[in-house]
């Protein structure tokens, strides 16, 4: 069953080469692509059924080396979670992607380098989950960020190379922190496995624990988009396609998060981190919130709201209880879910409605009311009303919170109901414009509620993608739409085994020993 | 751990130059200071290897265990670090083409015609002028006939007008 790890980065591998070579053959790169990712989805599946059973991580040596000499892969409960859900996105999307080039033909989108890169993505992040120590980690960041360059720039528009250009500086200058980062570390201990750097850093001494750790922290911080370091994203992400910006905005940053609950449950334990994080929580979620509400177009918003929520997970990650660490896993995934799917929803209304301004849409709910039902649910999802799983994840944060009380947990407190709230004003915002208001009434509209929005400035017909927008949906992008919207669903009727889940995920992730005794069974050298 | 103190200075120095070109609007001089800075973070990697000593690949002539062995592990990691690097610059530098291409013919760059193309129609051009020059001249010899006798020539062509679009299209 070991075999099954290698096989999560291998099959995106071979899928992405297979793809490349048959560039001209779209069909036989659909089918690759799909059978591939499902192939990776269902060895997750069954690797996340494996490790919640034998309560034991999976450790892969590759090649046979042993340890701290050879590479490790481990795949405890919360890799195995965090691969099998973003499999599962990644197939999602794809599908809705493979719907959208259906539906217009492949004018914007170059399909023969889309399949390959995609694939690249989808192994890079595999990889950045299961890795076992930092330097692989870092490859799978490379290779994921390398392949989102690519994703991004699609078709190489105008704006899309502008907001490229932002992408591109800011994640190579978070990889270079993180390899410097590295270095540092290799200097101070002598090694990049973590299962024997969690062993080595607690000799340090504390002063020189807190330097690497915050070199580390800040490239993570980057690329998860916690506050101070979170403006390229609104910039970047709503002007790819939409399947890209999904993937991204549901994935990317989410790897970013993982991080940093690795580098703070496993490497640096002993440092007092809880203050400085919750403080940069905090400030993520009403920053964020705060940004998301002088936006006209949906994309934009939802990019920031999508910042503003990365505070909710800083907060869990801050808490560090295994309470908190359990709901933080949650949340996590039920966001990863959320975003990808609301995403996909604004890409219907793109093509529904021919903008994403909400002071150019209007009668959609006449128009296309299937997608008004889903947006609605993904909105009232996102905005954390209760039977939904924003809201199970919101109140599992807040009770861990209330159980470590102290004047600053309250305070992020308050910041975290607050920021529900205007996540649900600023949805429910573009729900009355776009959906509600009748169409006629769009010329000459006047209301304070949009007297002081701000356009994308990249708009072009208030489509923030700056291409012509093509209209025409396929079933299959509503149908990619309507699973992963049914998903989020599936979060609240299984909640409660989902959440003992993550409860033993949390265990694993508190409990360093426990990673550190399966990777070296004799002790650490 | 002993370091070389040059390396150090050089370190330094393509960090602090790295980080200023990089500050620049200017694309390329970012791909410069990127470059630099990378440089520069080998070099960190390298310095954390501590002392210098033989290769790494072990033949019996450094000692049992390789004693005075160097340590490979970071000259793997620079080495992977380097060949990233590699790829991202070529990214970048045809992000900066293209944008280059952007900004100096616009959208509409891309249907500017290949220097082929251009050729091709310069052909065209040039046959349609010889045809029309052609067509002068059959003007001028059926003037000068006219000029010469009443006796026109019966058989003398139509006078052609302005060749077709079928003929624009034969004659490219």
């Amino acid at each position: 069953m070991n075999a099954l790890v290698p096989l999560l980065v291998i099959i995106p591998l071979v899928g992405a080469a297979v793809t490349l070579i048959l560039g001209r053959y779209p069909r036989v790169q659909i089918v690759i692509s799909v059978s591939a990712l499902t192939l990776v989805t269902a060895a997750a599946a069954v690797l996340l059924v494996i490790v919640d059973h034998s309560d034991t991580p999976v450790v892969v040596k590759v090649g046979g080396w042993e340890p701290p000499f050879g590479i490790v892969l481990v795949v405890d409960r919360l890799s195995a979670i965090m691969v099998v859900v973003s499999a599962l996105m990644l197939l999602g999307v794809l599908i809705f992607a493979v719907g959208q080039g259906i539906a217009d033909r492949d004018r914007d989108t170059p399909v023969s380098i889309f399949h390959p890169t995609y694939l690249i993505l989808s192994a890079g992040l595999f990889d950045a989950f299961i890795a076992g120590d930092l330097f692989n980690m870092y490859v799978g960041f490379e290779m994921l960020l390398a392949a989102s360059y690519v994703l991004l720039t699609l078709g190489g528009t105008g704006a899309r190379i502008r907001a490229g250009v932002t992408y591109i500086v800011v994640s190579l200058v978070s990889s270079l922190l993180f390899l410097g980062a590295i270095a540092l570390i290799y200097g101070a201990t002598g090694t990049v496995t973590m299962a024997l750097l969690s062993d080595r850093i607690r000799a340090l001494p504390l002063d020189v624990q807190m330097i690497l750790c915050a070199a580390l922290l800040i490239g993570f911080a980057v690329k998860a988009a916690v506050f101070p370091l979170s403006f390229w994203l609104p910039d970047s992400y709503p002007t790819a396609p939409a399947p890209v910006t999904a993937v991204f905005a549901g994935l990317l940053t989410k790897v970013g998060v993982y991080a940093i609950i690795r580098t703070d449950k496993l490497l640096f334990f002993d440092v007092p981190l809880t203050i400085p994080l919750l403080i940069v929580g905090g400030l993520t979620m009403l920053i964020g919130i705060l940004g998301a509400l002088a936006q006209a177009d949906v994309k934009r918003l939802l990019s920031f709201t999508l910042v503003s929520h990365i505070g909710y997970m800083i907060f869990g990650v801050a808490i560090g209880t295994e309470l908190a660490t359990g709901a933080t896993i949650y949340y996590i995934v039920h966001h990863i879910m959320v975003q990808t799917a609301l995403f996909l929803v604004v890409g219907l209304i793109e093509r529904v409605g021919r903008a994403t301004s909400i002071t150019r849409l209007g009668g959609l709910l006449k128009k296309a009311p299937y997608v008004a039902v889903l947006f609605f649910i993904g909105a009232l999802n996102l905005g954390g009303i209760p039977p939904f799983s924003g809201f199970l994840g919101k109140v599992g944060l807040f009770e861990a919170g209330a159980e470590s009380p102290s004047p600053l947990v309250y305070a992020l407190l308050a910041a975290g109901a607050v920021t529900s709230l205007l996540t649900l004003y600023a949805l429910m915002r573009v729900w009355n414009m776009a959906f509600w208001r009748p169409a006629a009434d769009v010329e000459g509209y006047s209301s304070p509620m949009i007297e002081s929005l701000q356009e994308s400035p990249d708009a072009v017909n208030g489509s923030a993608t700056g291409v012509a927008t093509a209209t025409g949906t396929s079933t299959l992008m509503v149908g990619a739409t309507t699973g992963l919207i049914a998903l989020t669903l599936c979060l609240t009727v299984f909640a409660g085994p989902l959440f003992e889940l993550a409860q033993r995920a949390a265990v694993n992730v508190s409990t360093p020993e426990q990673y550190v005794d399966s990777v070296f069974p004799g002790g650490a050298p | 751990m002993s370091a070389s103190l040059t390396l150090v200075v050089l370190m330094a120095v393509l960090y602090g130059t790295g980080v200023y070109v990089m500050l620049e609007r200017s694309l390329t001089r970012i791909l410069i200071g990127f470059l630099l800075v990378g440089n520069a973070t080998n070099l960190l990697i390298f310095l954390m290897s501590g002392r210098s000593g033989d290769s790494p690949i072990v033949d019996g002539s450094s000692g049992p265990g390789g004693s005075g062995m160097v340590d490979p592990v970071p000259q793997v990691l620079m080495l992977t670090a380097i060949v990233i690097n590699f790829g991202v610059t070529a990214f970048i530098l045809a992000l900066i083409y293209r944008s280059w291409w952007l900004s100096n013919l616009g959208d509409e760059g891309d249907d500017v015609m290949s220097d082929e193309e251009e050729q091709d129609a310069a052909e065209a051009d040039a046959a349609l002028a010889f045809h029309a020059g052609l067509e002068d001249d059959d003007e001028a010899v059926r003037h000068v006939l006219e000029e010469a006798g009443d006796g026109a020539d019966e058989d003398a062509p139509p006078p052609g007008g302005e060749p077709s679009e079928h003929d624009r299209d034969v004659m490219r």
